[in-house]
């Protein structure tokens, strides 16, 4: 057992867990930061995903990551922010406001995932074609992709004030 | 967003009384006390069959033979469970707070397919309350609910609808009647709006203020009059899913979020075959001694293992070392049971047509064989369970928790009533959890360890030793003559699917176990769901199960998607024959006038018959479910054959009296993933008794790239009294469109589906879960992180 330390939406946490432990159970079964889900642990459906940004608690060059495959070794030293963490307290994100009034979520288990990777996605790309959107692999078993492409436009004409 | 008109159109008065049934409580309680008597719902049971019925420039040769009214035209499957919620519906309450905020513990299970929002807006519209003045809850298992504690088959707003209608007008009623008392004036010069009540001279009282006033003393049967479906306004418009805001925010809790004391992850190694049961488990010790870990259990499913995080219970569960049985699927590979369901084909069976000259018959001959495919749900099997000697509490996504609780009572040997069953939101079913194995896992293991578990599937275990859509071949043939289908025949020769533990409750359960119960249920279950919706002469359709022992539970649309899309793809294949058009021939030998309506609408917004490049084209499809209806036309670019796409698709969907416009949109792009799945790419390929794939990649799941970048829905306006089922009919509403395209495409009839199965060649030993190391968080944005 090692020491990790790192910092999630803003809070530093120190953990005393195998290195090799993946992070998504560190969120979950010894933080209880229980927003980002399992779905696979295997790299493919991605409702684990979180974001890597540059400074605690901001969305700076967010980064999504597949928390139930990267060991907590990967994360110690790093910033994180999980679904819980998009918000600033009750001001929602733009990606919010556009998953809200899309109606994305049917059951809702991939979403926090969904709307981590449009982050990450419109920060690096502000302005996603059709094509850019097809890129993405994160799965929504309930088939809600064409709102997920809906809301990812809409929210990408918010946050360029258009 | 979906496009319904913003008033009703072709509204009926027909305002029905109704009993209500006012509980003795401190507060108002009502509820609906129903008369027994068949359904309403019959109406589609006419002979449409007009010759050359095209309308105007229509091909006038075509000259369609009626067809007689199947089982499910007359009685389906929602039709019976309304039927077996009747007598308890007068259960189904909802309660005024002195708050003034209704509240409905709904017995139903919740995946998210909008039925807490539709409830919800059916309260608000006829108390005249707020929309979030009405509090939606899942209830926990109620046995004296009987049988009215069932989700499925696309029943729920069917089966609440005149139940949670009845008592919330009962609620309004006697608000109203406390003010009208306390004010000495008649109920009728009183008015209410958002939960207040007013009169004149500026008088006004809240439904919180009212309630205790307005309670019962006693239980008493109350005749109340629902307001006519005409008087909604809340009904009918488009309105987001009241978890929404929770669900974007991370807040929404699912069973494996819950904070329950102790209990601690814990997950089961497996049989390397399906249905394998544990024989020896070698290492107890070592699995012991690893880190994290805190018990073992060895259990006939396997061998469990509790620990602190679900990551050390993995590592473990891949330690054990354990031996099972060969199971009864042993050795079994997908060649062999398709081999068997050919085999036990009923045979075709054309009956003599008096007066046709052989020479003019032609026979049009079809035959597929559709994959197994798994629910795979995003949240996997998943329960909480608490077992003590004396009690034992459980949590999970239920479908049916009132035979969950009853199982788990037989299981523990404790009383019914010393078990507590609480249903949890689902993150996803798609049928899957209308079985309770991960609850009834749960509580064994909790038993042997003495201790509170929270159980989770690996995803290799949900795709291998969970339940599916039984894989099935399908033989049609049409006899034809000249402009006229004289006979079609359909057969099913299907892997038995585990429909659903009986009515939900033990008692039918054990109707269900007894020997043929399950074939009993099944051809019920078929029969009351699949009907052919064209005039195509003498129609037999037939399904016949073979006992081959996979691990199977209805999957979204049950036995439709399949028998649908097929003969979707027979009316093309006779529509060519004919040298039709797909539209003009369906228009003509559809029987209702409905499903005519919807396919010209998706051919107009569509733009039917456009110029397409080579390699790809439109499909069109028609379809009736759940007394509602849908229509598809969808574009197929199959220019490259090991990648089809659909790139556009337009749905029509009827769902008679549309409750939310905005739900059932949604419910109709997810169907349509699913129908693009089963039909391109989805499967569970058996190789010596355990399916292939290790997880979503080797699957074959629909991603944002195989789902088309343009769709249109079209809710129909309310055209009727009843609410259709609309979930279900997701995917065959949409199946067939795809396949035609496919077909018309690439000019070829494909034999099996999923038409491009993902190859697969090397994948995690039988047994075994995967795990994957997917190295450093990258440095950039990729779409592959």
């Amino acid at each position: 057992m090692t020491h990790y330390s790192f910092n999630v939406n803003g809070t530093d946490y120190t953990v005393d867990v195998p290195g090799d432990l993946r992070f998504l159970w560190v969120l979950r079964d010894v933080l209880g930061l229980t927003g980002t889900k399992y779905g696979c642990g295997m790299h493919e459906c991605r409702a684990c995903t979180a974001l890597a940004v540059d400074e605690p608690g901001s969305t700076l060059n967010p980064i999504p990551f597949a928390t139930c495959s990267t060991p907590v070794s990967d994360v110690a030293g790093r910033n994180v922010i999980t679904i819980e963490g998009l918000a600033h307290g009750d001001q929602l994100s733009p990606v919010h406001q556009a998953w809200l009034e899309v109606d994305v979520p049917q059951c809702g288990y991939c979403q926090g995932g969904q709307i981590l990777c449009a982050t990450g996605l419109l920060a690096a790309n502000p302005n996603p074609t059709d094509a850019d959107i097809d890129q993405i692999l994160n799965i929504c078993r309930c088939g809600t992709y064409y709102r997920i492409r809906e809301a990812i436009k809409l929210a990408a004409k918010k946050i360029n004030g258009a | 967003m979906p496009e319904t008109p913003a008033g009703f159109t072709a509204a009926r008065h027909s305002r029905r009384r109704f009993l209500g049934y006012l509980v003795a409580a401190p507060v108002l309680v009502t509820a609906a006390q129903l008369e027994l008597r068949l359904p309403a719902g019959a109406k589609s049971l006419r002979l449409a069959g007009s010759p050359g019925a095209a309308g105007a420039g229509g091909p006038s040769a075509m000259t369609p033979v009626a067809s007689a009214p199947q089982v499910a035209d007359i009685v389906d499957l929602g039709d019976l469970l309304i039927l077996a919620c009747l007598p308890t519906d007068y259960m189904i309450k909802v309660t005024v707070q002195t708050d003034g905020t209704v509240l409905f513990d709904m017995p139903r299970e919740e995946n998210g397919q909008g039925i807490s929002t539709g409830v919800a807006m059916l309260i608000a519209d006829e108390m005249d309350v707020a929309l979030d003045a009405v509090v939606v809850t899942l209830a926990d298992a109620q046995p004296s609910l009987l049988f009215n504690q069932i989700t499925g088959g696309s029943s729920s707003m069917r089966t609440l609808y005149q139940p949670v209608r009845t008592a919330a007008a009962l609620a309004r009623q006697r608000l109203v009647g406390a003010a009208a008392r306390e004010w000495g004036l008649p109920a009728g010069s009183l008015t209410v709006s958002e939960g207040v009540v007013r009169g004149p001279a500026g008088r006004s009282a809240t439904f919180g203020e009212l309630s205790p006033l307005a309670a019962g003393s006693r239980d008493a049967a109350v005749q109340v009059t629902p307001k006519d479906p005409s008087e909604y306004k809340l009904v009918g418009t488009p309105v987001p899913q009241r978890s929404a805001l929770d669900i974007v925010t991370g807040r929404q809790l699912y069973a494996t979020d819950l904070d329950i004391p102790d209990a601690k992850p814990t997950m089961v190694r497996r049989a390397p075959t399906q249905r394998g049961a544990l024989v020896g488990f070698a290492n107890p010790d070592a699995v012991k001694a690893m880190p994290g870990i805190l018990d073992v259990a060895a259990l006939p499913f396997g061998v469990a293992v509790r620990g602190e995080t679900f990551g050390q219970v993995m590592d473990a569960v891949n330690a054990v070392e354990a031996t099972f049985t060969a199971g009864p699927v042993a050795g079994l590979d997908d060649e062999a049971i398709f081999e068997q369901l050919k085999a036990a084909a009923v045979p075709l069976a054309v009956p003599d047509v008096p007066g046709v000259d052989a020479a003019q018959l032609r026979s049009i001959d079809l035959e597929f064989e559709w994959s197994y495919v798994n629910h795979a749900p995003l949240e996997p099997n998943v329960a909480i369970a608490d077992v003590r000697p004396d009690r034992a509490e459980i949590w999970g996504p239920l479908q049916n928790p009132i035979v969950t609780l009853q199982e788990i009572a037989a299981a523990t040997g404790l009383k019914q009533s010393a078990v507590t069953v609480h249903v949890t939101r689902g993150g996803g079913s798609f049928g899957r959890t209308l079985w309770f194995d991960a609850a009834l896992e749960a509580a064994q293991i909790s038993k042997a360890m003495g201790k509170p578990v929270k159980l989770m599937w690996h995803r290799t275990n949900d795709m291998r030793q969970s339940r599916g859509h039984p894989p099935t071949y399908h033989r049609l043939r049409a006899n034809i003559a000249g402009g006229s289908v004289l006979s079609y025949e359909h057969r099913v020769s299907a892997v038995q699917t585990a429909v659903n533990p009986g009515l939900g409750e033990a008692m039918s359960y054990a109707a269900y176990r007894a020997p043929y119960g399950e074939t009993g249920y099944d051809l019920t279950l078929f029969n009351t769901t699949v009907t052919c919706p064209y005039n195509f002469g003498v129609v037999t359709e037939v399904l016949d199960e073979l006992d081959i022992r996979l691990w199977t539970s209805s999957w979204r649309s049950v036995y439709s998607y399949d028998t649908r899309c097929s003969e979707e793809i027979m009316v093309d294949q006779i529509a060519a024959a004919m040298g039709q058009d797909p539209l003009a021939f369906r228009l003509a030998f559809l029987k209702d006038d409905r499903m005519k309506a919807l396919l010209e609408k998706v051919a107009e917004e569509g733009d039917w018959g456009r110029t397409m490049p080579a390699g790809t084209a439109q499909g069109l499809c028609a379809n009736s479910r759940d007394r509602g209806y849908g229509a598809c036309l969808a574009e197929v670019d199959a220019t490259d054959p090991a990648n089809p796409r659909v790139t556009r698709a337009v749905i029509a969907v009827d769902a008679v009296l549309p409750v939310n416009p905005m739900s059932i949109e949604a419910q109709q792009i997810g169907g349509l993933s699913d129908a693009i799945s089963v039909v391109f790419s989805a499967s569970n390929p058996m190789r010596d008794g355990l399916p292939v794939p290790d997880g979503w990649d080797q699957f074959g799941q629909t991603r944002q790239g195989q789902y088309p970048m343009e769709v249109k829905v079209f809710v129909m306006p309310r055209d009727g009294d009843l609410p259709a089922g609309i979930g279900e009919s997701g995917v065959p509403n949409t199946a067939g469109a795809i396949a035609n395209a496919y077909i018309r495409a690439t000019g070829k009839v494909p034999a099996r589906f999923p038409v491009n199965p993902v190859t697969i060649t090397d994948t995690t030993p039988a047994g075994q879960i995967a795990t994957q190391d997917s190295g450093p968080i990258p440095g950039r944005f990729r779409y592959d992180y």
